[in-house]
């Protein structure tokens, strides 16, 4: 067999596709929130003329900028890997998923790429209401991007709404019903909030942070510690909800995901218990070392004490995702989900004593607790695809039948190429975005790019010689 | 002529491509400038030309490969891995070309700043060159079996898909140098005009070359262009070409004409060769196999989305163009964007 350091091409397909998508996921994840807590805080300053909120927007802008230029690059990847890697898949599922993912770029991409430089530049060319509005469409285009992204990725799960031709290719047969699948409105739901969720302890950990470092009498700092706070408290219980709606309708489509997922090898006619720990054999269809709370599974999935829950076993062996996998990244996921409630408690609980920016252990929490959002939104992902295996299009199309005709010499060696670009390119990134939260939001942040930034032109420089010019800090007005 | 929605979506498609190469073809010019303006003030000056719209222009390759992987799958389906490492360096090198936008700015030792100079400028190239190069792949032919890609690892590599890909990294860096002298003044605008001639020169060239070579690559290509009496009708593609390039020519030599001109020039030279492919190719979007009846995904894939392209494009053409709009003009060194 053709492989690659002992990896055949589809595997390796796997990987690179898997990698490729984890390292992207993470940007949109940050700047479809941030993109709304822009909004949100250049509205509040024009609404109030607080210059907190100025403070706050120009801090985060330049956070926003960088994550959305990797997220772009990222994408553009994303675009091309279905036909490099996957043309079994673009050939025979491109009459469906093509159209979506065109939709997406119609409506999203184009919308956010063209009002982000008036975003980013463009407040004193274009005025505060004109700039609000290009703020809000860019936030409006990272939400649309998710809905059709996510809507090809539900159809993938719950596939509906189309025939075969006789080359095998899915014809689109009702529209309607394939953008509406039925574990769209719930994953949809799901992942909007969890990226919400995500910039939420974001801005918390940085805001903590600065508290911990003696930022209490900082006004940004305050503010936004408050307003990420606030956002957990409401959206950690919704998110928990929201995660469990999508569990049950995960249970009615994909059944055998929800048994790889609560490591039920067997079926449990009068009540299956829930694993809390073990360690998944999938050769030997069994779990070892668990450790479980009877008949609990079947209660949280509403079927009473003694329901009757279907088991791997219910399955043939060919047809089942990866045990471990999915076991593992759900209990990573709702492990963390249930910090972020507790989380969400412990700073109401904070709040209402009334000393919110003076509690270090709260704070100390909110820092270890920053990239949470991230770690959550990477495991449910992971859950939810490797729990449709060894399926592309769930029940439709194989896998192992939707990769392209490479050598896994051609896939090896591209994966390396990623893995050692994405890991220099997006490290380097990243190190530019903590090297920004270091520093607190000062009065008079500049907005996108200004420090160590460009100098505008030889042995001048403007903000001494042209106040108001060159640097929108310097503009009273702003 | 009844309304085929297939000849529709090709139409689209090469819009939507066109509009990549126009637009995004500038801003990777000025990539593969730059070792010619070291001088770091120069550099700021000619990213800033482009920073407010790179991103919205990439968008239309991204439109380009959306746009087939919805309405000719199959197609998408067999250049993709035909062309699979050149795609996968276009890729890795966009990366590092669209970082430098952010990154230079954030770089805090000139050593970081130098080295993401670095990745604009090789990604650029890098970028442009597998275009070409991609290009190329296509009009020398690529071997189909069934539905799936049935050639060989090395066959996008070839001294005719080489001359694809340098012609198109000498024609984006003249978009590039013209673009230059549209938004900037003084010395970079003077030197960008001495780099627009020269590069003017070779771009000329290189569609001179690939123009010769190309009927000889496929029996097809030969009849179209060569024989009698076609030949009447597609002369016009080639006298155009010759005839915009005296234009340009005396544009950029006499210096006397509007700032903007050279660049409209060069866009309407670009305009010339994609209806000098469209001559070769059509009807296939893999020649010599594939035509776009081949590729063509279902009536009702192609419907749905014709429907939301129509209403869709010219709102995207409107905000962009606004977006052009208020940043117009020449730069002030002065202000910048920042």
């Amino acid at each position: 067999m053709d492989t690659f350091l002992g990896l055949d091409a589809t595997l390796l397909a796997r990987i690179q596709f898997g990698f490729t998508v984890s390292f992207h996921f993470i940007f949109p994840a940050i700047s479809i929130g941030l993109a709304s807590y822009l909004a949100v805080l250049n509205g509040l300053y024009l609404w109030k003329g607080n210059d907190t909120y100025l403070r706050l927007f120009n801090y985060w802008v330049k956070i926003f900028a960088i994550c959305f230029a990797m997220g772009v690059v990222s994408g553009i990847v994303m675009s091309y890997q279905f036909g490099t890697n996957w043309s079994g898949f673009s050939d025979l599922a491109g009459p469906v998923v093509g159209p979506l993912m065109a939709y997406e770029v119609l409506t999203a991409f184009f919308l956010e790429a063209g009002f982000l430089g008036i975003m980013l530049f463009g407040r004193r060319k274009v005025g505060p209401g004109l700039h609000m509005f290009a703020t809000l469409m860019v936030a409006v285009g990272t939400a649309i991007s998710a809905t059709w992204i996510l809507s090809v990725n539900s159809w993938m799960q719950t596939p509906q709404g189309f025939s075969m031709n006789e080359a095998g290719q899915f014809v689109p047969e009702d529209w309607w019903a394939i953008v509406f699948t039925p574990s769209f409105p719930y994953r949809l739901a799901h992942t909007l909030t969890a990226t919400y969720l995500t910039t939420a302890f974001l801005v918390g950990g940085v805001a903590a942070w600065h508290l911990l470092r003696g930022g209490q009498a900082n006004p940004g700092v305050r503010r936004m510690f408050s307003m990420a706070m606030w956002m957990i408290v409401v959206t950690a219980p919704l998110q928990v909800v929201l995660g469990h709606e999508h569990g049950l309708n995960t249970l009615e489509y994909q059944p055998a995901k929800i048994a790889a997922m609560e490591g039920h090898f067997e079926s449990h006619p009068d009540g299956a218990p829930l694993i809390l720990f073990g360690i998944p054999d999938q050769a030997a269809q069994e779990m070892r070392y668990e450790l479980s709370i009877p008949n609990l599974s079947s209660v949280i999935f509403g079927k009473g004490w003694t329901g009757a829950l279907p088991g791997l076993d219910t399955v043939a062996p060919e047809d089942q995702p990866p045990v471990a996998v999915v076991f593992w990244s759900f209990r990573v996921m709702v492990g963390l989900g249930f910090l972020m409630l507790g989380m969400g408690a412990w700073a109401l609980w904070t709040r209402l004593r009334g000393d919110l920016y003076a509690s270090p252990w709260l704070h100390r929490a909110a820092v270890l607790m920053g990239p949470s959002g991230l770690v959550a939104v990477i495991a449910g992902w992971i859950t939810t695809e490797v729990g449709r295996q060894p399926y592309v299009v769930y029940g439709a199309l194989r896998t192992a039948d939707a990769v392209s005709p490479l050598g896994a010499d051609a896939v090896g060696w591209s994966l390396m190429a990623f893995i050692v670009i994405y890991f220099t390119v997006f490290g380097a990134g990243v190190l530019y975005i903590l090297r920004l939260m270091s520093h607190p939001p000062e009065a008079g942040e500049h907005g996108a790019r200004v420090e160590p930034g460009p100098i505008r032109s030889a042995g001048l420089t403007p903000q001494q010689q042209y106040p108001g010019r060159g640097n929108p800090s310097a503009d009273p007005a702003e | 002529m009844p309304f085929d929605l297939t000849v529709a979506w090709a139409l689209l498609l090469v819009f939507a491509v066109f509009t990549y190469v126009v637009l995004d073809g500038f801003d990777l010019g000025l990539g593969i400038l730059y070792p010619l303006f070291p001088e770091k003030h120069d550099r700021d000056l000619m990213m800033n030309t482009v920073a407010p719209v790179w991103d919205g222009n990439e968008t239309w390759l991204v439109l380009g490969g959306g746009g087939l992987f919805a309405a000719f799958p199959l197609a998408y389906a067999i250049i993709l891995p035909a062309t699979y490492p050149l795609v996968i360096a276009m890729l890795l090198a966009l990366v590092f070309r669209g970082v430098a936008f952010e990154f230079r700015w954030r770089a805090q030792r000139p050593f970081s700043r130098v080295s993401w100079d670095l990745a604009f400028f090789g990604g650029s190239t890098l970028a442009a060159l597998t275009q070409g190069m991609i290009l190329g792949t296509l009009l020398q032919g690529i071997e189909v079996e069934g539905r799936q890609y049935a050639g060989g690892w090395w066959d996008w590599l070839t001294p005719f898909t080489l001359l694809c890909g340098v012609a198109v990294v000498l024609g984006y860096a003249l978009l590039g140098a013209c673009w230059l002298n549209m938004k900037t003044e003084g010395e970079i605008q003077h030197r960008a005009r001495v780099i627009a001639r020269l590069a003017g020169f070779a771009t000329v060239a290189g569609i001179v070359a690939v123009s010769l070579a190309t009927p000889f690559l496929e029996n097809a290509y030969f009849e179209r262009w060569l024989a009698w009496p076609g030949i009447l009708e597609v002369a016009i593609v080639p006298v155009l070409v010759g005839v915009l390039t005296l234009v340009l020519a005396r544009a950029l030599l006499a210096g006397t004409g509007p700032d903007w001109l050279p660049f409209v020039l060069v866009l309407a030279l670009f305009g010339l060769c994609f209806a000098g492919l469209g001559v070769s190719m059509w009807p296939y979007v893999i020649p010599p196999s594939v035509t776009i009846y081949d590729a063509a995904s279902p009536p009702s894939s192609q419907l749905f989305m014709f429907v939301g392209a129509v209403v869709l494009v010219p709102i995207i053409l409107a905000y962009t163009a606004y977006a052009y709009w208020v940043f117009r003009g020449k730069l002030d060194p002065s202000e910048g964007y920042h």
